[in-house]
């Protein structure tokens, strides 16, 4: 598990200025926060500073334009 | 306590498309300015912004400022200041154009030139049944284009941000003069103070304040928050523009095209309801008569769910081909944040919260005005605000779309170019700052880190917005209003004593989200009080118990002060250069 400073900081990451995020992401954290190590943070942090039209545009599987290593945190959010 | 102190020309709060306008022009200007943003700045709300930005280029269609100038006073209901209209109008085609050098990528004609689509409300010749091709956009992507041209333009003009710092007060010296800003930086809980010969609010609309809301979360209303801690009033509040189709429980907006592409509502019993609330326009007539329709069929019993809150948007006849072709990104919405996939099952909609007309009061320069000796309308030295936590007011009752990305960077730049001047004009020093400077903020902050026991801040924020949606929603009624002014006011006061588990100092985003709470009552407040007040129906203000527009006693703009005290303010009728537009009844 994440140190509470990790898990803070990401919170703050996942204040978008798209609502569909936001609210994507607030299920991450509500579900998946506790499982998420230092591996998976350094992924999902690669994705959250993409900007927020071609994260959304990932998230909604209309775009495939990010790297096979994050393919499956990508998963996990086209999941949520 | 000892706090830092740093020294600037301007402090502009907030970084979205207003904030970022105003600030380059006053970095161009050589000025020392630094620029505080809760979020990185191209993650701000007006990256959300799709369908474009207004302006009477007259590339796609015969047009031109006057005629832009008339559907602005005209579906603003007759609310808006006609000067600050014509002065937007008049402006837009050289801003546009300024964001096109800067490199902002629209979509274009064969022949180069910036190409235009029509828009809701946009027409030729005043109000003809031609419509305007007026917006201007980049692809569906309009808002974050501007984002992202306006922030690289300003990094290479030196600009100095001040990433996920959050503003908490303003500083105003014994005269009323404002001279700065306390903030908070969240990576390490330090409070600083920002000395500054003009600050700029820029801080973006308070949407969250409803349940359903189109806005993203940091949308909370800190910039009026601030203002009415400072002592300054709030302007035309009770005007909130609905959206008819956010999703139901989301909020995330479904656009207007899929009722374009033949998309309809229906109630619990399976009726085409708008075949009687407009048997022309059906399910295409304008934003607010579909809202006030879809809240009738739930008010009278005919709302969908267990509930009966919210009503059926249907497109399975349209086939799938239709949806994924022309309705791209609609069928992954529904799915997502409704659970219902568009092609067997309609999607569950409400009229939900997506723009706000009011905020702190401001002049066509940008500079904040307030009631004083001298007239209703006297410039706080030192104060500036734009963009949609200001009320210019170009949009009155009710704004038009594509309007609002244009008052973002004609009246980010206006307040820019009003603020060197006045930069320049005082003396080179700053004044010594009061000692009680920052004590509110602080007292506030210690309250919050010493609290041993309260309520949570998520449900006096839930019940807040509930609260609003319910008692201040698309339809007013009086008792409703009446009662909810009655429950704001018990909810601000639950406000106060809120309790955050986390005492940490560092990034610390429960305290932040208190922070947030304490600028959402404030703007829930000022909404409900002025709508309760209000016995008119006018733009997006629809009552119950007074269906008409009432010229003889509204026609006028209304101030919210701190102390829940309400006074009002004539409208500008008079415009700069032509004659006035007199208010005549709005049809469309
Ligand atoms: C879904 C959607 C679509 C839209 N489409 C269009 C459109 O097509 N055309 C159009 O004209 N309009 C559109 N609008 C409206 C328009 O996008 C907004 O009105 C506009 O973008 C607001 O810009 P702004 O600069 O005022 O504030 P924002 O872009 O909201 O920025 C506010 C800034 O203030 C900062 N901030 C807030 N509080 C603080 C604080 N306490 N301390 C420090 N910083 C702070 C934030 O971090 C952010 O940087 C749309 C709105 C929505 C919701």
């Amino acid at each position: 598990m994440l140190e509470r400073l990790a898990q803070e900081k990401l919170k703050w990451k996942c204040r978008r200025g798209l609502l569909e995020l936001d609210i994507v992401l607030e299920r991450m954290l509500r579900t998946k926060l506790d499982g998420l190590d230092e591996k998976t943070l350094a992924e999902l942090e690669v994705l959250l500073e993409l900007p927020d039209n071609d994260l959304w545009d990932i998230v909604k599987g209309k775009s495939d334009d990010y790297a096979p290593s994050l393919n499956e945190m990508v998963a996990m959010l086209r999941g949520l | 306590m000892n706090l830092s102190v740093r020294k600037f020309d301007a402090v502009v709060v907030g970084a979205g498309g207003s904030g970022m306008r105003a600030a380059l022009e006053l970095a161009r200007a050589k000025l020392k300015v630094a620029v505080l943003s809760k979020v990185f700045p191209t993650r701000s709300h007006t990256v959300a912004a799709q369908g474009g930005i207004a302006a009477s280029l007259g590339n796609s269609s015969e047009d031109n400022w006057h005629w832009h100038m008339y559907d602005t006073v005209k579906g603003s209901d007759y609310l808006g200041d006609q000067d600050a209209i014509e002065y937007m109008c008049r402006r837009a085609v050289e801003v546009v154009v300024e964001l096109e050098h800067m490199g902002m990528p629209f979509d274009r004609l064969d022949n180069g030139k910036i190409y235009q689509r029509p828009f809701g409300g946009h027409t030729q010749d005043y109000g003809s049944p031609k419509m305007a091709m007026r917006a201007c956009a980049a692809a569906d992507r309009t808002g974050h284009a501007m984002l992202h041209t306006l922030y690289q333009q300003n990094v290479k003009a030196n600009t100095q941000f001040f990433v996920e710092w959050m503003a908490l007060d303003l500083i105003r010296d014994p005269s009323g003069r404002v001279i700065g800003v306390v903030a908070l930086e969240m990576e390490t809980g330090e409070v600083h103070v920002l000395q500054s010969k003009a600050v700029l609010l820029a801080t973006g609309g308070s949407g969250r304040i409803f349940y359903s809301s189109t806005n993203a979360f940091i949308n909370t209303g800190d910039g009026l928050g601030m203002a009415i801690r400072a002592g300054i009033p709030l302007q035309d509040m009770e005007f909130f523009q609905f959206h008819p189709t956010g999703v139901y429980g989301a909020g995330v907006l479904i656009t207007e095209g899929v009722r374009g592409e033949g998309g309809y509502l229906l109630n619990k019993n399976g009726e085409r309801f708008m075949e009687r609330y407009a048997p022309n326009a059906k399910d295409l007539a304008s934003r607010d008569v579909v809202s006030r329709a879809m809240t009738l069929e739930i008010q009278e019993g005919r709302g969908c769910g267990p509930n009966g809150d919210h009503v059926l948007l249907k497109l399975d006849h349209l086939g799938a081909d239709v949806i994924d072709k022309r309705l791209p990104g609609i069928r992954e919405i529904a799915i997502k944040f409704a659970n219902a996939d568009p092609i067997k099952d309609p999607i569950p909609v409400v009229p939900t919260v997506h723009y706000q007309m009011g905020g702190v009061p401001a002049n066509y320069m940008g500079q904040v005005v307030v009631p004083g000796a001298n007239g209703p309308e006297e410039i706080v030295p030192g104060l500036y605000a734009v963009g949609e936590c200001s009320c210019v007011s170009v949009h009155g009752a009710n704004r038009l779309g594509t309007n609002s990305l244009l008052d973002l960077v004609v009246f980010g730049k206006a307040a820019g170019e009003q603020i060197v001047r006045d930069v320049r004009a005082l003396p080179e020093s700053h004044p010594d700052l009061p000692k009680d400077a920052a004590d509110r903020p602080l007292a506030r902050l210690a309250h919050l880190d010493s609290a041993s026991s309260g309520e949570r801040v998520v449900d006096v924020s839930t019940d807040l917005r509930r609260a609003m949606q319910l008692h201040c929603g698309v339809f007013r009624f009086p008792q409703m209003l009446k009662d909810g002014v009655t429950k704001m006011q018990e909810i601000a006061a639950r406000a106060e004593r809120v309790f955050i588990q986390d005492k940490s100092k560092v990034f610390n985003t429960a305290r932040i989200e208190a922070l947030e709470l304490d600028n959402m009552v404030q703007s829930a407040l000022a909404t409900v009080v002025s709508a309760e007040a209000r016995t008119e129906s006018r733009g997006a203000q629809a009552r119950d118990d007074f269906k008409d527009r009432d010229d003889a006693n509204w026609l006028k703009h209304t101030l919210y002060f701190p102390d829940g005290r309400l006074e009002y303010k004539p409208v500008h009728m008079k415009p700069l250069t032509v004659d006035a537009f007199e208010p005549k009844v709005r049809t469309y």
